[in-house]
C-alpha cells in the first residue's frame, strides 16, 4: 500500500500543479504565426539547415548565440502579434540575407511608442528623459540603447501582472542587467574596461545571494520617484544606495520600488506595517505586527508594574 | 540560622552564565535596534546592529551547547526536572511566598540546598528558558543565518517570514525572563548577594 503512496502523491502533485498554472496564466501565449515560423525555422534554434543551391547539398549550421531569438517567450511577450517584417526587412525572407540589410536602421522602442496615448500608463516619454540621465548614457551616449537592456522579441512587463510572484519579478529585471554586467563579452561591446565582479564591488553587503533574489538592482540604484513606476535613472556608483535601514524600517523605500504595483493594488492592512512586503518577503524592520508590539508592551509593563510594587514594599517592610 | 557556604554554581557554569549573559544583552539591544530601527535617529546603525548580534549570536549558541553537555555529563541538569503532580501547589506555595510571606518574614518554603538550589519557579522558569525558549531562539537563528536551510514556503507563507517570525516571538519571551530573572535574583536578605553568588559560586545563607 505504502509503495503507491509516493506516485500517488506525485500525480496528484502533477495534476494539481497544472490546474493552478492555468489558472494562473496570464497572458496567454499565442503559436506563432506562419511568416514567423519561416525565421524561427533557422533563427528559433542553436542550429539551421540550408539547402545550398550552387552544391544542392543541405548544410546543417551553428546559429550566431545572439542572434537566436526565444520563440518559447516571443510568444508571451508584448509584441507577440507582430510579425518579424513587421520590424525587419522583408527582405529576411530570402537567404542568405541580402547584406545590404546589415545597415537596415532598427526602431527603437520611442520611435514606435513615443508620445503614444495607448500607452501613456507606461510614460514612455518620461522613462526616456530617466535615460538620457542614466550613468550609461553619460557614459556611453546614444549607443547605450533602450535594447540593450530591453529585448523586445520577449520583454513582458512581470510586475504589472497581478500574479507574479515577487521573487519572479526579480529574476527577470536582474536578469536584464546581469545579462551584461555578469558576461564580459556583451559588457566589453560598451567599453575596453575590465568588469568589475559585482560579487566583490558588493561584498559590503551580507547575506548577498539572498538580497540579490529579494531586491533588485534598481532599488538601489535608481531614486526613488513617486511620478513614475520604474526609475530609469541609473545613479552614479557613489549614489547608490547603501543605508541598510533605507529598506530595514517601517518606511522602507522598497514600499514605493519593488512593492510599488502590489501596495497600489492593495491598501488592506491586517494588524502589518508594510504587510504588502510581508506577503512575500520578510524585511527585518519593515515588517512589525501591531498587535504583537501592544501585547508586548502589556507584558513588559505589567511585569514592570509588579516589579515597582514588589520593591515598594521591599522598601516600607525595611524601615 | 548557621551561617554556611554552599558550592553551587560550578566554575564551568559560571563561565558559560558570564559569557551567556553579557550575549544574551547585546543580542536584545542589537536585536531592538534592527526591529525597530528608524533611519532618522539609528540608536546603533543597523549594519553593526547585525554584525555584533551574528556574533553574539554565534557565541551564545556555542555556550548553550556547552551548558546542553555540562547539565548532561554533570549533576546540574538534576535541578531542571521537575514532576508535573503538585507542580501548582508549589509553583503557588512559592508566588504567595514572594508576595506575602517574604514581606512578613516568614521561612523559605523551600530552602535552598546542595540537592535542591531552585525553588518551584526558579527551577520551572529555568527549565523554560534553558530547554525551550533558548533552542527555539538558537535553532531559528541559525536558519536565519542560513536562509538555504529552511524550507522555502510553508503553509502558503515564506520560510523566512515564519522563521523570523518565531525568532522574535521567542526573543521576546527570553527578553521578558531576563527581566524577570534579574529582578527576582536581587530578592533576598541582600539585594546584591545572589549576583555575588553567581560569580564566587557560593550561596550564602
Ligand atoms: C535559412 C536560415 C535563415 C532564415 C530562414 C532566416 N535567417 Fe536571418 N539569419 C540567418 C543567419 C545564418 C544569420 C547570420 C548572419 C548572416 O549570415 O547574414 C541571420 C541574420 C539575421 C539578422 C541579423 C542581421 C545582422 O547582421 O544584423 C536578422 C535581423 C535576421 N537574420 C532576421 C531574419 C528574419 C526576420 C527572418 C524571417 C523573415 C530570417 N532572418 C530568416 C539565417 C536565417
Ligand atoms: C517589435 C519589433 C520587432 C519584432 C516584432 C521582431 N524584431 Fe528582431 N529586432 C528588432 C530590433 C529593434 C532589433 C535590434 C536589437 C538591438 O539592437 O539589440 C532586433 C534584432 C534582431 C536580431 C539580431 C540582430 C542583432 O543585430 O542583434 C535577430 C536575429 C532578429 N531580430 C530576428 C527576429 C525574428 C526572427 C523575429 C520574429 C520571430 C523578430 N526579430 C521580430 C525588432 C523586432
Ligand atoms: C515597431 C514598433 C514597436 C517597437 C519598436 C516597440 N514596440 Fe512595444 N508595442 C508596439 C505595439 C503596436 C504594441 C501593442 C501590441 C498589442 O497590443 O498587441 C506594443 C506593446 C508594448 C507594451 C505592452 C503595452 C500594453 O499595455 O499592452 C509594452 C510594455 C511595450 N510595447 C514596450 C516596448 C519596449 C520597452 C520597447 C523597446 C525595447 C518596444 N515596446 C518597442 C510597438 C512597438
Ligand atoms: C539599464 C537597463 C534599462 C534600460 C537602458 C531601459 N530600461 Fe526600461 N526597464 C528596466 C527595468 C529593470 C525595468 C523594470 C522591469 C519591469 O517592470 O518590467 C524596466 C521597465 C520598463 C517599462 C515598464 C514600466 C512600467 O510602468 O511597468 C517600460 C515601458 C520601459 N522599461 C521602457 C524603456 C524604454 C522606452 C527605454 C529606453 C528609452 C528603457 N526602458 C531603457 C531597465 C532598463
Ligand atoms: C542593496 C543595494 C544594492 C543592490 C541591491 C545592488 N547594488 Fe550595485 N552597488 C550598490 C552600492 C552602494 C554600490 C557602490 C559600492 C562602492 O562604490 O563601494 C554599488 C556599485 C555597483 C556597481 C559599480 C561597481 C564599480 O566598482 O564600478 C555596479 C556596476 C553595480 N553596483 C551593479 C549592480 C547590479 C547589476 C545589481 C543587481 C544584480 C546591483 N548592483 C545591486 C548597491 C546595490
Ligand atoms: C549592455 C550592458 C549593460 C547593461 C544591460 C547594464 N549595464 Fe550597467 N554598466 C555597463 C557598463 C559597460 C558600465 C561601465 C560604465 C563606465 O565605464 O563608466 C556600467 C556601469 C554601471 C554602473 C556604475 C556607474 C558608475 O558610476 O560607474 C551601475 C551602478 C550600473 N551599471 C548599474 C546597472 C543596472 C542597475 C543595470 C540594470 C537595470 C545595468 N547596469 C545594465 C553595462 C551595462
Ligand atoms: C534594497 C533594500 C535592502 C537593503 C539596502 C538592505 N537589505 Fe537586507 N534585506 C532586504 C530584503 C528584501 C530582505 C528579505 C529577504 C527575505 O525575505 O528572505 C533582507 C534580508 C536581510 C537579512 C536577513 C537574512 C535572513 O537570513 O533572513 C539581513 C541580516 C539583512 N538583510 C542585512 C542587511 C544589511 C546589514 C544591510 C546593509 C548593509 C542590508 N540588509 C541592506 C532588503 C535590503
Ligand atoms: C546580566 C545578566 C544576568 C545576571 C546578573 C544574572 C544573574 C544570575 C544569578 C544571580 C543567578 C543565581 C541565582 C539564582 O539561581 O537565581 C543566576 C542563575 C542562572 N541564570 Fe542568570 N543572570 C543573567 C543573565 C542570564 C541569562 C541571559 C540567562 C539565560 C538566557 C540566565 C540563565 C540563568 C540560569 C539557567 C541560571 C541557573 C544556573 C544553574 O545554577 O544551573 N541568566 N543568574
Amino acid at each position: 500500500m505504502m509503495k503507491y503512496c509516493k506516485p500517488l502523491l506525485l500525480v496528484l502533485y502533477c495534476f494539481l500543479s497544472v490546474i493552478f498554472n492555468n489558472l494562473y496564466a496570464q497572458n496567454e501565449p499565442v503559436p506563432l504565426s506562419e511568416d514567423n515560423l519561416k525565421c524561427a525555422s533557422c533563427h528559433g534554434s542553436k542550429y539551421y539547415s540550408f539547402t545550398n543551391p550552387l552544391t544542392e547539398e543541405t548544410n546543417r549550421k551553428r546559429m550566431n548565440p545572439f542572434f537566436i531569438i526565444d520563440t518559447a517567450r516571443y510568444v508571451s511577450g508584448v509584441h507577440r502579434s507582430f510579425s518579424c517584417s513587421d520590424c525587419h526587412s522583408y527582405d529576411y525572407n530570402s537567404y542568405p540575407h541580402p547584406s545590404e540589410l546589415k545597415l537596415e536602421p532598427k526602431f527603437s522602442c520611442i520611435d514606435c511608442h513615443g508620445g503614444d496615448e495607448t500607452f501613456a500608463k507606461y510614460q514612455f516619454d518620461k522613462i526616456e528623459e530617466d535615460v538620457n540621465n542614466s550613468a550609461h548614457r553619460n557614459a556611453f551616449g546614444t549607443q547605450f540603447k533602450c535594447e540593450m537592456c530591453h529585448d523586445l522579441h520577449t520583454y513582458r512587463p512581470v510586475a504589472r501582472d497581478e500574479h507574479s510572484k515577487i521573487k519572479h519579478i526579480v529574476v527577470q529585471d536582474n536578469q536584464m542587467c546581469l545579462n551584461c554586467h555578469n558576461d564580459l563579452s556583451k559588457y566589453q561591446v560598451l567599453t575596453d574596461h575590465n568588469k568589475p565582479e559585482l560579487l566583490t564591488t558588493h561584498s559590503w553587503l551580507p547575506n548577498q545571494e539572498l538580497h540579490f533574489l529579494n531586491v533588485r538592482c534598481i532599488e538601489c540604484h535608481t531614486p526613488t520617484d513617486d511620478t513614475i513606476m520604474v526609475s530609469h535613472r541609473i545613479l552614479p556608483k557613489d549614489q547608490a544606495v547603501h543605508l541598510c535601514s533605507d529598506c530595514h524600517s517601517t518606511n522602507s523605500i522598497l514600499r514605493d520600488k519593488l512593492y510599488k504595483y502590489a501596495a497600489q493594488q492593495s491598501r488592506s492592512d491586517n494588524g502589518y506595517y508594510n504587510s504588502v512586503i510581508l506577503n512575500e518577503a520578510y524585511v527585518i524592520g519593515a515588517n512589525r505586527n501591531k498587535y504583537l508590539n501592544i501585547i508586548s508592551l502589556l507584558f513588559f509593563g505589567a511585569a514592570l508594574l509588579g516589579i515597582s510594587i514588589h520593591i515598594i514594599f521591599r522598601i516600607i517592610k525595611k524601615k | 540560622m548557621e551561617n554556611h557556604k554552599l558550592y553551587l554554581y560550578p566554575i564551568w557554569l559560571r563561565i558559560w552564565h558570564g559569557i551567556n549573559a553579557l550575549c544574551i544583552i547585546l543580542l536584545i539591544i542589537t536585536g531592538l535596534s534592527m526591529q525597530y530601527g528608524n533611519i532618522d535617529y539609528p540608536l546603533i546603525s543597523f549594519k553593526t546592529s547585525v554584525m555584533i548580534h551574528n556574533f553574539c549570536g554565534i557565541v551564545a549558541s556555542i555556550g548553550f551547547v556547552i551548558f546542553l553537555v555540562g547539565n548532561f555529563i554533570s549533576d546540574n541538569g538534576i535541578h531542571y526536572r521537575f514532576k508535573i503532580r503538585g507542580l501548582y501547589k508549589r509553583l503557588f506555595t512559592q508566588l504567595m511566598y514572594y508576595v506575602f510571606g517574604y514581606f512578613k518574614g516568614e521561612p523559605k518554603p523551600f530552602p535552598i540546598t546542595k540537592e535542591n538550589k531552585f525553588n518551584p519557579l526558579q527551577r520551572i522558569s529555568y527549565a523554560v528558558a534553558m530547554y525551550v525558549l533558548v533552542p527555539l531562539v538558537v535553532i531559528t537563528g541559525l536558519g536565519l543565518l542560513y536562509p538555504e536551510l529552511i524550507f522555502e514556503r510553508f503553509l502558503g507563507m515564506s520560510g523566512v517570514q515564519i522563521t523570523a517570525v518565531m525568532h522574535s516571538i521567542g526573543g521576546f519571551f527570553v527578553s521578558f525572563f531576563l527581566m524577570i530573572h534579574l529582578y527576582v535574583a536581587s530578592i533576598g536578605k541582600n539585594p546584591l548577594k545572589n549576583y555575588k553568588s553567581i560569580l564566587t559560586g557560593y550561596h550564602e545563607s
